[in-house]
């Protein structure tokens, strides 16, 4: 239907989108995996964000690359408060009451953003918007290169924190046995608002690698936050390496959607792969069990 | 007479009462900014308690409520627009087309074992779905919506003042009040509570938790389905956001949550309460966008965090502190 070129470019531009989708679901799967929560307020903070870089550049002229290492601590913080604070103490025992809970600070923080900040959509002009690439047939913007470059070394990154620190050791301890941890004298607050506080801070880097190739508003997290259930779903719920496969497959099920089905009916594909993947394989399809 | 009988005909009787009472507002005022606020108090309480059918007594947390309410309000825009059908015969299919979209989300998502956080996600992404058909079909009108022309009259269930409305919406705020009263006394709610509570135990007693919970959500979504159908009477207006967007979903969890969940007057007391908080921002910070929004997220968390049991939880703590703890059953 489509001449090989434009599919190449396709399936290329869905694996580079993929790859930012990857490090919003890390974020996702190492919350759920170690808390067992589930973050409705991801896409929200993924908004807030986009927001911190837009402004950043827009006041301060500070390019979107070179603020990854304001955003990324102040997501880390805002995480490891939030966690603390609100949901640590909305549980009382039931998974729904922390949805429920991140739900409330999604709608807060999306109607915050709608007050202060109106629901325009903004984007940024960089010297770099608008450069491309050759790669074969395809032409492949230069921000979706960086993106896709920089979601793999933060990946890498997290692979090792999670591998090979001691952080990343007491995290897997109180993930696999909490009250073992606890034995062990691991303060089990502590790690789970540092999960709290990693998983938003790898939405940090997300935003800054996403912003020069896209745009915010108060409710552009909305989409993301399905998107990243559906990855997170599909490679198996706190599974890493699934997370990364399931981002890669999304971006390039959204992009061939796209192509053949258009932009508003493509993005159905992907609604419809999270609902049948949670009703006939919810354990995934590299993790263990659901 | 049992005393849980006695207990059920004196509910029985507050809630004539309180119909009867708002039914008896507009002889009161002729205010139309208060009629105004109580035909959307009511309306507010209609979807809390569509919410609460299946959330509060069936412990189906749904995160896409939208879906039944926006199956409805379309059924009720598109059978006057392209089917030339009489509004209160629309009315019919509105509800029963929404208890259908109730009937095939749940057969899909019960039949697989979905619950908790899984089911909210997946009723979420329904919406999702419905949302962008509803967008892309010719039928729906895209992104434009459909409009349903001014033609005032009863028989076109089009009201010169607030006043018919209210009494329209009342009339379903009264059937949910006793659906829920039947809920909460009659079997079919005990099964339903039962398997809320535990699912094995309820299926170890002879429970079949897979119909019950589609009984469930067939009545939520018949309820949610007429509030739709209202909201297209009222406004005379309909579009893929509105009806299948997450502030209709929001609204409807929020109200249920705050006021207590699984309760009969626990989606009264939350959407009125709610009510009231957004009229005061609105007093108190004039028409900004998404104020409202802001206050039911702040109020959700917090009710959560201290008063998981709502409003109407308060109540029960309060009666089991004087009453020694004799009526727990009720609890």
């Amino acid at each position: 239907m489509f001449d090989p070129g434009i599919l190449f470019s396709s399936v290329l531009n869905g694996l580079t989108t993929g790859a930012v989708y990857a490090l919003i679901a890390l974020g996702l799967t190492l919350i759920y995996g170690v808390l067992h929560i589930i973050n409705f307020a991801h896409g929200a903070s993924l908004m807030l964000a986009l927001y911190a870089v837009y402004f950043l550049k827009d006041r301060l002229g500070i390019d979107p690359y070179l603020a990854l290492p304001l955003v990324v601590p102040g997501m880390f913080v805002l995480g490891y408060a939030l966690q603390r604070v609100v949901i640590n103490r909305a549980g009382h025992g039931k998974d729904e009451n922390i949805l429920l809970a991140t739900l409330g600070i999604a709608i807060v923080m999306e109607n915050l953003a709608l007050i202060f900040f109106k629901s325009d959509t903004r984007n940024i002009d960089t010297a770099y918007s608008l450069a491309t690439v050759a790669i074969g047939p395809a032409m492949i913007a230069v921000p979706k290169l960086v993106a896709f470059a920089g979601a793999l070394v933060v990946s890498g990154l997290l692979f090792w924190i999670m591998g090979r620190t001691d952080l990343g050791r007491a995290i897997r301890a109180v993930a696999k046995e909490k009250e073992g941890a606890k034995l062990m004298g691991i303060d089990v607050d502590h790690v789970y608002a540092m999960c709290f506080g990693i998983g938003l801070a790898c939405l940090g880097a997300a935003a800054c690698f996403l912003l020069p190739a896209y745009y915010v508003n108060p409710q552009v997290g909305g989409g993301f936050v399905l998107v990243a259930f559906t990855i997170v779903v599909l490679g198996g719920m706190g599974s890493f390496v699934g997370a990364l496969i399931g981002g890669f497959l999304i971006g390039i099920v959204e992009s061939l959607g796209g192509l053949y089905l258009g932009e508003s009916l493509g993005q159905i594909g992907i609604f419809v792969i999270f609902i049948a993947v949670v009703l006939f394989k919810p354990e995934g399809l590299f993790g263990a069990r659901a | 007479m049992s005393p849980s009988n006695s207990r059920g005909l004196r509910e029985l009787g507050l809630i004539a009462l309180f119909v009867l009472l708002v039914a008896c507002v507009p002889m009161f005022t002729r205010s139309g900014a208060t009629l105004n606020f109580v035909m959307m108090a009511l309306y507010a309480t209609l979807i809390a308690q569509a919410w609460n059918i299946l959330g509060g007594f069936g412990g189906q947390f749904s995160f896409g409520h939208a879906l039944f309410f926006g199956s409805g309000a379309y059924i009720q825009a598109i059978a006057q627009l392209q089917g030339g059908i009489n509004p209160w015969v629309a009315l019919v299919l509105a509800v029963a087309g929404a208890a259908l979209v109730g009937v095939f989300v749940g057969a899909l998502s019960f039949r697989y074992g979905l619950k908790g956080s899984y089911f909210a996600l997946v009723t979420l992404a329904f919406a999702e779905v419905f949302r962008i058909l509803a967008l892309s079909v010719p039928f729906t009108g895209g992104g434009v919506g459909l409009m349903v022309p001014l033609r005032e009259s009863v028989a076109n269930m089009q009201f010169g003042s607030r006043v018919g409305y209210l009494w329209v919406v009342l009339a379903f705020v009264a059937a949910a009040l006793l659906v829920s009263w039947w809920l909460r006394h009659g079997r079919f709610g005990a099964w339903l509570q039962a398997v809320r509570d535990n699912e094995d135990a309820a299926r170890a007693v002879g429970v079949n938790p897979f119909r019950v919970k589609l009984g469930a959500i067939a009545l939520s979504g018949a309820f949610m389905g007429a509030a739709g159908a209202f909201y297209v009477q009222v406004f005379q207006y309909i579009d893929p956001s509105i009806a299948y967007g997450p502030a209709v979903s929001v609204e409807a969890l929020v109200a249920a949550i705050v006021g207590g969940m699984g309760t009969v007057w626990g989606p009264v007391l939350g959407a009125v309460v709610l009510h009231l908080l957004a009229d005061l921002t609105r007093n108190l910070f004039g028409e900004l966008p998404g104020i409202n929004m802001v206050i039911y997220g702040v109020v959700l968390v917090l009710i959560v965090i201290f008063l998981p049991r709502g409003i109407a939880g308060l109540g029960v703590s309060a009666r089991r502190l004087i009453g020694g703890g004799k009526e727990s059953s009720h609890g």
